[in-house]
């Protein structure tokens, strides 16, 4: 551990990109809780509201995923740490499927609740333009291919969090430092 | 007793009158009934699959037309099962005690060429209210149309459980497409 670098030494990621990763991280973390809750629910007003909330928490993740990837291509990341060739090609692939996922993944649930019937209103108060039209064949497509992408994401997100544990922990690099606040 | 045997008798006359369709009975399968509702703003349409209904309509008088529409309440579809379970519950449309839905015109007044309100009563959960209902009328290949919508207030009619206010707007827009038999 006392070879890792100081906090002085690493180039950290933007305050920004740091803020974007952890209200993002928090609000996957939002999303998944829901969405696991809500569908096991009976039919009942607070139901609804869980569906609504898990609606305006994903279109909200849909919004900064954007701005993250519009932030990114305008402001270079910091370079990787040294590390083995085949971690730097599995860290880049890795962040990757996770930029397409989240922005698929919302992306799937508003689709879906379109097909079921459901526009989305953001918020209770902009309605989003409906992008399919009612279709319970195709709604029950959707929902399938919905929930299998949330698992997709589950475990892409759990190896991505295990192996900046494993930089932290294990090799005692920056890897997790750096894209955590200046103490 | 007399009164109520006679009511018997007089429905059971009726009977065959209903089921057999007639020039003025809507056709069903052409034609659409949904309730849009608003929940936190989401304005969601659904359908009634099964009414039936007859129109009398007499474009060279008007006010002799006359109208009724049955709705089988339990027949709303709202996409999933367990909704449909709940809105047919005895805090809704109470389904099991009050099967149906119904309007029947007591007057008709024509607004204009294409164009008459339908007045009348409208009976939902047992509750009868006086409406009126706007409606513009269109000859097309497949039979006379209707077409017009109404506002319902589900609390004027005792529909829905007030701790539902919150999430579900009391006003629900019932559009209708009715189309007569040829």
């Amino acid at each position: 551990m006392s070879t890792s670098p100081t906090n002085a030494q690493v180039e950290r990621y933007s305050t920004t990109a740091i803020s974007l990763h952890w209200i993002v991280a928090a609000l996957i973390i939002c999303a998944f809780t829901l969405g696991w809750i809500m569908t096991d629910l009976e039919v009942s007003p607070l139901k609804l509201k869980m569906f609504n909330w898990h609606k305006w928490v994903g279109i909200t993740i849909l919004l900064l995923v954007i701005v993250r990837l519009l932030w990114r291509l305008t402001h270079r990341p910091p370079l990787m740490l040294p590390m083995p060739v085949w971690q730097r090609i599995a860290a880049n692939t890795l962040h990757g499927i996770l930029y397409v996922l989240l922005l698929l993944q919302p992306l799937s649930g508003w689709v879906y609740s379109n097909a079921a019937g459901y526009p989305v209103v953001y918020l209770g108060l902009i309605p989003l333009p409906t992008l399919v039209a009612k279709n319970k064949q195709v709604a029950d497509v959707l929902m399938e291919r919905h929930e299998l992408l949330g698992w997709f994401l589950l475990v892409v997100a759990t190896l991505h969090i295990l192996a900046g544990l494993k930089h932290h922990f294990v090799d005692g690099d920056a890897t997790l430092k750096r894209m955590w606040f200046k103490s | 007793m007399i009164t109520f045997k006679l009511h018997r008798l007089l429905f059971l006359l009726l009977v065959p009158v209903v089921v057999i369709a007639a020039a003025g009975d809507i056709d069903p399968s052409k034609s659409t009934l949904t309730a849009t509702f608003k929940q936190e703003g989401v304005s969601v349409e659904n359908p009634f699959k099964k009414f039936s209904g007859h129109i009398a309509y007499d474009a060279a008088n008007v006010a002799a037309s006359t109208a009724m529409i049955e709705v089988e309440t339990a027949s709303f579809d709202m996409g999933g099962e367990e909704y449909n379970a709940e809105v047919r519950k005895k805090a809704w449309f109470d389904s099991t005690a009050f099967p149906k839905a119904i309007f029947k015109s007591t007057s008709i007044k024509a607004d204009g060429a294409s164009k008459f309100t339908a007045s009348g009563t409208l009976t939902i959960k047992g509750k009868s209210i006086d409406t009126s209902v706007p409606v513009s009328v269109q000859s097309t290949a497949r039979g006379t149309a209707f077409d017009g919508s109404i506002v319902i207030s589900r609390a004027g009619f005792g529909i829905g459980d007030p701790a539902w206010n919150d999430v579900l707007d009391d006003k629900v827009t019932v559009h209708f497409h009715f189309i007569n038999v040829k």
